[in-house]
């Protein structure tokens, strides 16, 4: 068989993408419609490795409604559908509703997955796959990405790894326990008590998972469970199920807040102590099983070593509103690390950057921001002829602001009578760099919880505020909208 | 060192036993800001309240620095409590790390923790105290 080149040999590009799921794919995309010259290195032998690796994952939490009143390929219909990547060419786009068998409106693993490789092929996206990025330093302001094939030099890095590493809590004795992401079968849990470590995500995931089988299970982390906010999410079931046998007083089941100060091994069982965080007293728990559910964290290699500052005990980089690392220039984060931006935070509101949803739009602000800050260029900007009626169709369907809600907006810039469209840009740098006179659209929840589209004017250096009234079924085209939007430009 | 031994360290939080420090930690989020970042910017609203955990911050006012803010600091705490935006701008100087605590859930902290709420109550009247003692 003839030897298949590889794509993307080492040497010097202007930016290097480290990993091919999601977040890293739909960055090369981008940076390719911008002319970027980069290349895309992946350890794995295809896209999605992580939807290979963690079978656990059976399901989505995203919407995907493979029918919607617009069509597919029209960018209103991101909206509908959470979880395809994004595509200027009409065969690229909303690849995922056309592989799901619609037993749920949220894909399987795998149809996430066949609809990642669909998008590779199609849109022939190469990546250096069977790479791996191992170690980097600074030449100067370059940076040098070490890898199993060689070394990569580049004017900026984007890593885009995901947040899939499993992470222990610093607890005493926590390596009795096995981690989240070890316990495939339920059924080994069959008669045996189990203590599960965390009450986010995965440590309600995996309690439902063992209910059928297990003697007891106790849930125990410091923070109280916040039901308000999982009866919206999307989780819920899985949430709520051993929670609502808990709260029912169902035996068998418990919910705790506690700390966890140690666990020991007592012969063939474990003993958990812990004290009572929003309640006075310790409780001993002797168990067959500990299970870690305390999350996850990016794989950052050597990156915290250089200097990288982190959050979230070191598990999420710290961005800025850009995705770059908030002490190491030049390197940037896609995909679900880009948490590590939380936006202006209002109301404690964060980006909805941890799902493909959200980041989808990230990788494509940032290539923009890549394109113009190595090549000085900016796109064309278009004109806006009817400025009131741009605002409010944003306002009311750009999937951006929808699902990126109070990170991103649309800004529309206005000299001498006219207005020109400057595009999607993170709220935070709209708010807090100077510019010319200006208008922000931006989709953001308020202090009840409902969502209120916003508007923030620049004049004269300064900025100011205005929320539309709230519309039950989030139509803000209509004529009292109109009049409201127009006084407020006038 | 973890958020919950950091704050054991402030003395807003001194007289918190160790286990309700985890449950302040581990119930909110902390953010990180690069030198230069605003973190609260005057007449927006929603704001929240935030206690600074390492770096230094400056309160401004029309780009004026009116006052400096260091570890085991907190603001954002008027605006949190009364609902108004914010009347002045917080600019991180240096790399600044800060727990963030939403309004609402501020509210409901000091409710829980009525120690807490005293510890606050104490350095307000003191900043109170050196904002009246320098005016006419």
């Amino acid at each position: 068989m003839a030897a298949v080149e590889r794509p993307f040999p080492p040497g010097d590009y202007d930016v290097v993408v480290v990993g091919s799921g999601p977040g890293g794919l739909q960055t090369s995309y981008f940076l390719r419609q911008f002319g970027i010259r980069h290349a895309l290195l992946s350890r794995d032998e295809r896209p999605g490795g992580m939807f290979q690796r963690y079978p656990i994952f059976q399901r989505l939490i995203t919407w995907t409604k493979p029918d919607a009143p617009v069509e597919r390929s029209s960018r209103e219909y991101e909206w509908y559908d959470h979880n395809s990547l994004l595509a200027e060419e009409p065969e690229l786009k909303a690849l995922v509703p056309a592989l799901m068998d619609r037993a749920y409106d949220l894909p399987s693993r795998a149809e996430m997955e066949a609809g990642l490789c669909a998008f590779a092929d199609r849109a022939g996206l190469e990546a250096r796959y069977g790479c791996t990025w191992e170690s980097t330093r600074y030449e100067g302001e370059r940076l040098v990405l070490e890898t199993s094939d060689g070394e990569y030099r580049c004017r900026a890095a984007v890593f885009a790894l995901g947040v899939t590493e499993p992470w222990r809590a610093e607890v005493p004795g926590l390596e009795h326990a096995a981690h989240y992401v070890d316990t495939r079968d339920p059924a080994r849990y069959e008669g045996r008590d189990v203590f599960v470590v965390g009450k986010r995500n995965s440590g309600f995931e995996v309690a439902q998972g063992i209910l059928p089988w297990a003697r007891s299970i106790v849930l125990g982390s410091p923070r109280p469970v916040q039901t308000d906010a999982l009866a919206l999410s999307a989780l819920r079931v899985r949430y709520l199920h051993p929670y609502d046998e808990y709260a029912r007083g169902g035996p068998g089941t418990y919910v705790i807040d506690v700390s966890i100060e140690r666990i020991e091994r007592i012969g063939e069982r474990l003993r958990v102590t812990t004290q009572g965080t929003t309640w006075d007293g310790t409780l001993e728990f002797e168990v067959d099983d500990v299970i870690a559910a305390t999350g996850f964290q990016a794989p950052l290699q050597d990156l915290p070593q250089l200097g990288l500052v982190t959050v979230a005990d070191g598990r999420i980089p710290a961005l800025t509103p850009f995705w770059e690392s908030v002490s190491l220039p030049g390197v940037f984060f896609a995909g679900n690390a880009s948490q590590g931006a939380r936006g202006i935070g209002k109301r404690g509101a964060g980006a909805s950057s941890t799902s493909v949803n959200g980041f989808r739009y990230n990788a494509r602000v940032l290539a923009g921001h890549l394109a113009e800050r190595l090549d000085g260029g900016r796109p064309p900007r278009e004109p806006v002829a009817d400025l009131v009626s741009f605002l409010l169709h944003e306002l009311t369907s750009a999937p951006e602001l929808w699902v990126q809600k109070g990170y991103l907006c649309r800004v529309v810039s206005a000299a001498d009578g006219s207005h020109v469209d400057e595009g999607v840009v993170p709220l935070a740098s709209f708010l807090d760099s100077p510019g010319p006179d200006a208008y922000a659209a931006s989709v953001e929840v308020d202090e009840a919880g409902k969502i209120v589209p916003t508007l923030y004017v620049r004049r004269g250096g300064d900025v100011h505020e205005h929320q539309l009234e709230h519309h039950p079924l989030h139509r803000y085209d209509g004529e009292p909208y109109r009049k409201h939007v127009s006084g407020i430009v006038s | 060192m973890s958020i919950a031994e950091t704050l054991a360290q402030l003395a807003l939080f001194a007289d918190l036993t160790p286990s309700q420090l985890e449950a302040i930690a581990h119930s909110h989020e902390e953010d990180v800001f690069a030198a230069g970042e605003r973190v609260l910017r005057r007449g927006l609203s929603g704001g929240n309240f935030y206690v600074i955990l390492e770096g230094e911050a400056s309160v401004e006012l029309d780009g004026e620095s009116r006052a400096k803010l260091a570890r085991g600091d907190f603001f954002g705490e008027v605006s949190a409590l009364t609902g108004e935006p914010p009347t002045t701008d917080v600019v991180a100087v240096t790399m600044l790390r800060c727990l963030v605590i939403p309004a609402p859930q501020l509210e409901q902290l000091l409710l829980d923790r009525p120690q807490l709420m005293l510890r606050m109550l104490r350095m307000e009247a003191r900043r109170l105290r050196s904002t009246l003692e320098w005016q006419p």
